[in-house]
């Protein structure tokens, strides 16, 4: 990781403050300083950021925004800014393995030379960072795959996989929300909504939070889709310990 | 209130603002019209605001009426054959909508979207901020989808223009598909010298199973110099991905925020419009420029929108023989395609 980050143009309305190219703590906790430092005091022109694992994107009004001193003012920012004081939250997030929900378990079992059960039992032994939003509403990309499950992410997309899928796929994490055609596997499905547009609380995981999957039986998650879909916000939280 | 009627809508035909900003960093997507300088020219003529909500037509048409009083419209849809009970019209007009009278936007041998401005507030309430709909997540617009028949468009603080039809004056919107200027990255390092040059070098067919959220390519496909896979990162419209299959994919309006295949190149914000009016089969070809170029052509765009859009009396010869023959077989609407078929 280095002090300086690259600066990449995606066209004229967006650059790209690139601090790596890996998954890693370290870069996201960069990436999410910079960005609430651009928040706190947003130059004119600066139409809205994107944080992702290891980037920041910023769009921008190229004729109120000269791309150089956008630029400029970003490497200053990076270079000065603090790390992030706020502590993160624990969620405990039920996900079922079982069918219908995990169709693509067995795949992925055969991909790595194991039983599904046994990737089940990868899967939800491991915390996950929550790195960003990104690709459809409320999908959560997931830091902490356990390098066992670190399976390439399909050459063309797979048809659209149902809500609240939990997946892997080039070596990272997801929970997804909209169905959607996805590269990735579909490994099962938590009953918790990450995005939930009529609910006060629409997102109510932050990127920099931790996620811990625990495996349930497809009755226990018909129970409390059930009480999710009623208003109930089922996942349980938990101060992360860090 | 007066309200715009739907009599009819192929699939596609959409409410859209001018995006939705401020929530991709949640995944949701901006959305907003797939010819940013068209749909603005359409507001433009109303001298409305030139993100206003406006109705989105794709080739699949749309046939509206005016009920509760007459409306002031403003059609902007370029390659189209739009008509007013069976008369022609020009494809880029202001007119006034009467009670009992039908406008009907068809295909034509041009041109993939068109949009219809209303002159008045077409009253849907925001989701998140904006009326873009944004069909795969069901957000804004109305209900989430797409227009359909029975659909019954209220609008406030309705106005009506002058008599007559007349033609908008728009050289702006006169633009060649077979050629896009792109702005290399942010990913071009993932490919050698040799595939950005062959990227550039070739002629690509658009394909035409594109939609509101990617154009597909065809042709030769380019190889990765190292591999398909970036760890995901923001994705700006217009973004060109290659993944696996080599075959380029240009991410528009309801693409997601974000992407895990390398972007070889941007197309720049003046040519996502020229781009996204491609019909299927059509041959382009990407010309790199520098982030200044685009700018300039960016601020060409905003000039030509800052002054009123000129307007002239509506002339027969503005229509083409096959359309006005066509009119006349059928008496009445006709299927622009039947158009295209007579001229192929």
């Amino acid at each position: 990781m280095s002090a300086t980050p690259r600066i990449l143009d995606a066209g004229e309305a967006a650059l790209v403050v690139e601090f790596g190219t890996t998954v890693e703590p370290a870069i996201s906790d960069r990436v999410l300083a910079l960005d609430d430092a651009l928040a706190g005091d947003p130059p004119a022109g600066l139409v809205e950021t994107v944080p992702t694992y290891r980037s920041l994107m910023i769009h921008y009004d190229p004729l109120i925004l000269d791309r150089d001193t956008l630029a400029g003012r970003v490497v200053a920012l990076a270079e000065g800014a603090p790390a992030r004081a706020a502590a993160p939250a624990r969620w405990i997030l039920p996900c079922c393995y079982d069918a219908p929900h995990g169709e693509d378990l067995a795949a992925v079992a055969d991909l790595i030379g194991q039983g599904p059960e046994q990737v089940a039992r990868i899967h939800s032994g491991a915390t996950y960072r929550v790195y960003m939003y990104g690709f459809a509403p409320g999908f959560a990309y997931l830091g902490g795959l356990p390098e066992a499950l670190a399976v390439a992410r399909r050459p063309s997309p797979r048809p659209p996989h149902p809500t609240n899928a939990v997946m892997v796929g080039g070596g990272l994490a997801a929970v997804a929300t909209v169905p959607m055609p996805t590269g990735w596997y579909v490994l099962g499905a938590t009953p918790c909504r990450l995005y939930a547009p009529e609910r006060s609380e629409s997102f109510f995981v932050a990127p920099g939070d931790e996620i811990r999957f625990e495996a349930i039986a497809a009755t226990a998650f018909a129970t409390l889709a059930a009480r999710e879909a009623a208003g109930e916000r089922v996942a349980r939280r938990e101060e992360a310990r860090r | 209130m007066s309200v715009l009627a739907i009599e009819a809508a192929g699939p596609g035909v959409t409410l859209q603002d001018g995006g939705r900003r401020s929530y991709l960093r949640f995944g949701i997507t901006a959305a907003g019209p797939m010819d940013p300088l068209m749909f603005a020219t359409a507001n433009r003529a109303l001298d409305k605001p030139l993100d206003a909500t406006a109705i989105e037509i794709s080739t699949g048409g749309v046939t509206v009426s005016a009920s509760d009083g007459p409306l002031g419209l403003a059609l902007v849809s370029v390659g189209f054959r739009a008509t007013l009970d069976g008369e022609p019209l020009p494809p880029a007009c202001a007119l006034t909508l009467e009670p009992g009278r039908t406008l009907t936007v068809r295909a034509g041998s041009s041109g993939a979207w068109g949009y219809l401005a209303v002159a008045g507030t077409i009253d849907v309430p925001p989701v998140l901020g904006s009326t873009a709909t944004h069909t795969r997540s069901a957000l804004g617009g109305l209900g989430g989808r797409g227009l359909r028949a029975g659909d019954r468009l209220p609008v406030a603080q309705a106005r009506v223009g002058e008599g007559a039809p007349q033609r908008l004056v728009a050289p702006w919107l006169d633009r060649d598909p077979a050629w896009i200027r792109v702005v290399l990255g942010p990913q071009d390092d993932y490919f050698a010298p040799d595939q950005i040059k062959a990227f550039l070098g070739r002629r690509w067919t658009v394909s035409p199973r594109g939609d509101r959220m990617a154009c597909f390519l065809d042709g030769t496909p380019l190889a990765h110099a190292r591999g398909h896979d970036i760890v995901s990162d923001g994705v700006a419209m217009g973004a060109i991905q290659v993944p696996g299959n080599g075959l380029p994919i240009i991410l528009m309006a309801d693409r997601q925020s974000t992407g895990g295949y390398p972007k070889i190149a941007t197309v720049i914000g003046p040519d996502l419009g020229r781009l996204a009016q491609a019909q299927g089969g059509q041959e382009l070809t990407f010309v790199a420029v520098s982030v200044a170029e685009a700018v300039t052509a960016r601020r060409a765009d905003a000039q030509a929108l800052v002054g009123a859009v000129p307007r002239e009396p509506v002339l027969r010869t503005d229509f083409p023989a096959e359309f006005l023959l066509g009119l006349n077989l059928v008496g009445g609407v006709t299927d622009g395609r039947d158009g295209a078929a007579k001229v192929a």
